[in-house]
Parts: C-alpha cells; sequence; structure tokens
C-alpha cells in the first residue's frame, strides 16, 4: 500500500516536473517565435540564445512583493491564481503519453477534460471579482463569457470525435485512429477546434479579456509577485493542454505517422510530443499574425457560426455513420 | 479496493500535490519577497486617478443570457456524450431520437438567433 | 476499504461542511463559491458510488454552467448587504411560519412515502456488470430508446428554457450599429469610390 503510494507520487512528479519545464520554456517559444516573425532577435541574453530567460523571470517574480489590493477579498483573491493552477495540472492526469502510459486510465478521460476546462473559467471570474477593481471585473466578465460561447462548440467537437470511437477513454481514441487520423475525415471539426482552443485559452486573436488597449491586462492588473506567476504558469499550461488535445483528437496521439511502417521504431511518446510541439507552434504562429478580434465579432463567431456548424457537421457526421452502418459496435 | 475507484486515487493525489505546490509557492514568495505595502501601493489601479466608485457595478443583462444558453446547450451536449458512445447499440431508433431532440433545440435556437439574442452590441 | 471510506468520510465531511457555509457565509459570491464547493464533492461521492459519467456530467453542467450563471446573477445583483441584513428581525415571524409550513408539508410527503412493487425488482436488476460495460454506455442504451418519452420532454424543457430566458432578458436598445458582414462583403469599387476628374487650378 505504502509502496503503491509512492509508485503513484513518483509518476505525478514525473508529470509535474517537465511540465513546469515545458510551460517555462513555452514562454520562451512564445516570445522566440514571435520576435523571430517580426525580425526581431527576442529574449537572448540569458543563457544561450535566452534559454535560461524563463528561470531569470520566475525567480524576479517569487522575490516581488505580494500586493493584495486594499479593497479586495483577500481569500478568493489568492485562490484564483492557485485554482487556475491547479487545474492546468491536474488535468494532466489522464493524458495518454503513448500507448497505455497514463497516470489514471479513466474510462470517461474526456469528459474529465472537458469538465476540466469548464473549471478553467473560475480562475478568471474570482480574480476579476476579488480585485475591486473596474479593469479586472470587465476583463473577468468578458472573459467568463468568452470562454463560455467556446466551450459549446468544443463540446459539440468532442462529440463528433467519440461518434467515429465509441469510448470516452482517451487511449481507446487514440487507438482508432490508427488507420487514419481523425484530423483527415473531420477536417472542419478539426478547424474549429483549434479556433476554438485558442479562444479557450484567450490567446490572441481572442485575447480580449486582456486587451492590453482597452482593459490594460484583464483579469491580471491586480496581481503581483508570485500569484501572477501562478496565472501565467496556468494559462500557459492551458495552451499545451490544448496542444495535446488537439493531437489526441485529431492527431493520432502517439500514433506514428505510418509511412509503410517505416517510422514505427520512434515510441509513442517522441510521436505525441512532436505533435502537441507542432500544434503549439501554430499557436505562437497565430498569435504573430493574426490581429486581435472585436467582442462582438467574437461572440457572433462563437455563437452564429461555430455553434451551428459543428452541429451541422455533428448531426451530418452521425447520419453518414448510420446509413452506411460504420459505427463501432461493442456487442 | 475496487478497479474503477483506483483509477481514480491518482488524480486524488495528484489534486493534493497540484495545491500544495502552489500554496507553496505563495508562501515561499511571501517569505523572500520584501514586503512594504502602502496606502498607494494598494489602491486599485485606474489609470492614476483615485477610485471614483466601486468597482462591482451592474452590468449588461447579456452577459446573463449568455450564460443561461450556455446552460441550455452544455445540457444539450451532455446529453450527447452517452448517444455518441453508444449509438452503435441503439442503431437507427437511437439516431432519430436525438435528432427529434436536436431539432427542437434547434427550433429554439432558430427563435433566438431571429430575436437578436445572439447580437453583441 | 478503508482508503475508500477514508475518502468518502472526506468528501461527505467537505460537503456538509461547505453547505453549511452556503448559508452562513456573509458574502453571497462566497456563498456560491462554497455551493461550487459542495457540487465538486457531491461529484466525488458520486465517483465513489462508481457512477463516473454522472460525476462528471455534476461537474461540466452544475459548476461549469449553472455556477457561472448564479456567480453572475449574485455578482450583478450588486446587493448592500448590510442594509439588507437590518430588517432580518423584522421579517423573522413571517419567514418562521413559512418555514414552519415548509416543514410540515415534507413531513406529510415522507409520512405518506410508499414504495412501488416493481421498485424492487428494478434495484435487483440493476447497472450491467461495470467490467463489461462502462456506465455511459449503458445509459446510452436505455435514454434514448426505452426512455425515450422523459428525453424528449428534457428537450422540450430546455426549449422553453431558452425561450422564456431570451423573453425575460433581451431588450434591444435602439440606435445600435451593428456590423454586416454581408453589406461589408458585396461593397464593390463602384458604390465605394467616386472618380472625379479634377481641372488643374480648380478644385472640386
Amino acid at each position: 500500500m505504502f509502496l503503491e503510494l509512492l509508485i503513484i507520487l513518483a509518476k505525478i512528479f514525473a508529470i509535474i516536473l517537465p511540465l513546469l519545464l515545458a510551460v517555462a520554456f513555452t514562454t520562451l517559444l512564445d516570445r522566440k517565435v514571435w520576435a523571430m516573425m517580426q525580425l526581431r532577435k527576442g529574449p537572448n541574453v540569458v543563457g544561450p540564445f535566452g534559454l535560461l530567460q524563463p528561470f531569470a523571470d520566475g525567480l524576479k517574480l517569487l522575490f516581488k512583493e505580494t500586493i493584495i489590493p486594499a479593497g479586495a477579498n483577500k481569500g478568493v483573491f489568492l485562490i484564483a491564481p492557485v485554482l487556475t493552477f491547479t487545474l492546468a495540472l491536474i488535468a494532466w492526469a489522464v493524458i495518454p503519453f503513448g500507448d497505455g502510459i497514463v497516470l489514471a486510465d479513466i474510462n470517461v478521460g474526456i469528459l474529465y477534460l472537458f469538465a476540466i476546462s469548464s473549471l478553467g473559467v473560475y480562475g478568471i471570474i474570482m480574480g476579476g471579482w476579488a480585485s475591486n477593481s473596474k479593469y479586472p471585473f470587465l476583463g473577468g466578465l468578458r472573459s467568463a463569457a468568452q470562454m463560455v460561447s467556446y466551450e459549446v462548440s468544443i463540446g459539440f467537437v468532442m462529440v463528433t470525435v467519440l461518434l467515429c470511437v465509441g469510448s470516452l477513454n482517451l487511449n481507446d481514441i487514440v487507438k482508432a485512429q490508427e488507420t487514419v487520423w481523425f484530423a483527415i475525415p473531420l477536417f472542419p471539426m478539426f478547424v474549429v477546434f483549434f479556433i476554438s482552443a485558442l479562444a479557450e485559452t484567450n490567446r490572441p486573436p481572442f485575447d480580449l479579456p486582456e486587451a492590453e488597449s482597452e482593459l490594460v491586462a484583464g483579469f491580471q492588473i491586480e496581481y503581483s509577485s508570485i500569484s501572477f506567476a501562478l496565472f501565467m504558469l496556468g494559462e500557459y499550461g492551458n495552451i499545451i493542454l490544448m496542444s495535446a488535445m488537439t493531437s489526441l483528437l485529431f492527431l493520432g496521439g502517439w500514433q506514428p505517422i505510418s509511412l509503410f511502417g517505416l517510422l514505427d521504431w520512434i515510441p509513442g511518446p517522441i510521436w505525441f510530443f512532436a505533435k502537441t510541439f507542432l500544434v503549439l507552434f501554430t499557436f505562437c504562429w497565430v498569435k504573430a499574425t493574426v490581429p486581435r478580434y472585436r467582442y462582438d465579432q467574437l461572440m457572433r463567431l462563437g455563437w452564429k457560426v461555430f455553434l451551428p456548424f459543428s452541429l451541422f457537421w455533428l448531426v451530418l457526421t452521425a447520419g453518414f455513420l448510420v446509413t452506411f452502418d460504420l459505427l463501432p459496435v461493442k456487442g | 479496493m475496487d478497479e474503477l475507484l483506483r483509477e481514480y486515487l491518482p488524480i486524488l493525489i495528484f489534486l493534493g500535490v497540484a495545491l500544495g505546490l502552489s500554496i507553496v509557492m505563495i508562501v515561499a514568495s511571501l517569505i523572500t519577497g520584501e514586503q512594504k505595502p502602502d496606502a498607494e501601493k494598494l489602491s486599485a489601479y485606474e489609470c492614476g486617478f483615485d477610485a471614483f466608485s466601486d468597482a462591482r457595478g451592474r452590468f449588461d443583462v447579456r452577459f446573463y443570457l449568455v450564460s443561461i444558453l450556455f446552460i441550455i446547450f452544455d445540457l444539450e451536449v451532455a446529453f450527447l456524450f452517452p448517444w455518441a458512445v453508444s449509438l452503435g447499440d441503439i442503431g437507427t431508433f437511437g439516431f432519430w431520437s436525438m435528432m427529434v431532440f436536436l431539432g427542437v433545440l434547434t427550433v429554439g435556437f432558430a427563435y433566438e438567433w431571429k430575436k437578436g439574442a445572439l447580437e453583441w452590441e | 476499504m478503508t482508503v475508500t471510506a477514508l475518502v468518502f468520510y472526506l468528501f461527505a465531511a467537505i460537503t456538509v461542511a461547505s453547505g453549511f457555509m452556503v448559508i452562513s457565509a456573509r458574502n453571497p459570491v462566497h456563498s456560491v463559491l462554497f455551493l461550487i464547493l459542495a457540487f465538486f464533492n457531491a461529484a466525488g461521492l458520486f465517483l465513489l458510488l462508481g457512477a463516473e459519467f454522472l460525476a462528471m456530467i455534476l461537474v461540466i453542467v452544475y459548476v461549469g454552467a449553472v455556477a457561472v450563471l448564479f456567480l453572475f446573477v449574485v455578482m450583478m445583483l450588486d446587493v448592500n448587504f448590510v442594509e439588507l441584513r437590518q430588517g432580518f428581525l423584522q421579517y423573522l415571524p413571517v419567514g418562521a411560519l413559512i418555514g414552519l409550513i415548509l416543514l410540515v408539508e415534507l413531513l406529510l410527503v415522507f409520512g405518506s412515502w410508499s414504495v412501488l412493487p416493481e421498485a424492487g425488482n428494478l434495484a435487483a436488476a440493476r447497472a450491467p456488470d461495470a467490467a463489461t460495460l462502462s456506465n455511459t454506455d449503458a445509459l446510452g442504451r436505455i435514454l434514448y430508446t426505452q426512455y425515450l418519452l422523459p428525453f424528449q420532454a428534457a428537450g422540450a424543457i430546455l426549449l422553453v428554457a431558452m425561450i422564456g430566458a431570451i423573453v425575460l432578458t433581451l431588450r434591444s436598445r435602439p440606435g445600435v450599429k451593428r456590423q454586416k458582414i454581408s453589406d461589408q462583403v458585396t461593397r464593390t469599387m463602384e458604390t465605394a469610390v467616386e472618380v472625379k476628374k479634377v481641372q488643374p487650378g480648380q478644385g472640386i
């Protein structure tokens, strides 16, 4: 029993530590990609190629003063970043890194991820409300409405994928993509999911909750020191999570590219990381290229374009599978 | 222990570890960072002005409408999950049963579209 | 086993404690946050019963959607609660009376409670074996066929809720300029630009 517990703890740290490293380097990647696309150098002073920049940032934030505004609700104010960070971490418990390499192989893996991502909104609302300051309040509200709007489309997209799998287990979802990645037959859904993921993580072009030009920094204004860092870590953790989910649902997760079995010798986790990295790079790429949406356009896109379209595609997929009797049957 | 619960135990422990880690980070920062609060530092940010009024004012009822509509569509998605998983076994009848359900909700969706509830101004 | 029991008491204790905090917290936003905690632990209890699908749906629907609405409403009301509390004693008799009536009604309901004879059979022929069939699948197999009518009724209720919400909350303000994408796209150079020949030394 005690040994079992130790093994679980070891596994958890084997996920958390690389994840935190990945988050740190994603902040750097983000800035580097952004800089390169604008013909700048980006951070390049701390360490070779600026590789130590994230750690310098982290240490700086750790030694800063934690400012809690006088009018704030102290408890809620401090819980908000903790919540964001915790949620970004615990979602990784069900992500399969390779065939069967997963911390908790639960039957309802994808529902778990959907639930965790629907909780993400609380960190932002709580932070925005507890600051008792105008910009955070507005930022929090906006962000809540935005995340909520795009979550419906994400739900429909997930259901469409499930139709082709017949199981809620993430490992099964990856296995079902052995012959063909779902990005090919469900390409429109892939696009909808990717864009909704951008909106869900408050990334540009949907970064309205933090729009500097109008809301200064949205719900994060009053945060300083490590509580700000926790928000940032949580945010980037969610971005990596969304990239991982995209690669699990649409790009075949740990399945190798089937080049007549030529590349099968590369282990699954490497495939998974490569695909996740590719999606992550696209996230950064989009940030560098696309201007910010206006709020009414954002809501319009979510409710009037993505929602009906993803529902329509869901019905179409189901109809197709039923008509041609292609549904996965479990007996 | 149940096989099913065995899979969930790591998640519970993970939750504890993640919470613990973030609390440790906050406490560490409180200890290592120099804390020198003063009235100006602790005042809410409002572009250098003193805050004119309490920040938590009333806001547009549309946010409320959006969240109600979200609940409804979220429930729709919740109904779709088991359907998607078991569609292979319930076949055509199950398919049409869900189509009627979705049809009813699409009527509502068309209504709100027509009414302009999805317009943001 | 002991771990299961321990986890059960942990979840149950937090559920009860946060339930108590919901009604005793001074700030309504704190109440809603405690309510969320209670939902969350209730989901944990569902998990312990083996109802993983229900647990996740509880988190998705109640925590992820309904509580967001509650938070919005509580944040939007912006009531001064100190003021609200002042009349507390004044309304106490009426409140106590209503509470008493509710209690009597509840007692009546529980007093006349009887179990259907079929209920025993239903309970005996309960869920299929969890090892062969996940409970999401088991639910899906009966919800859309055997329980077709309640399922469609749920759809109708959702429709009513949707329409009701719009009727109650939708106010269209006059004089709002909206973006019309079709107009923007159909605009051509002919409708947008007028080319004029300007003679040298003269204005237009």
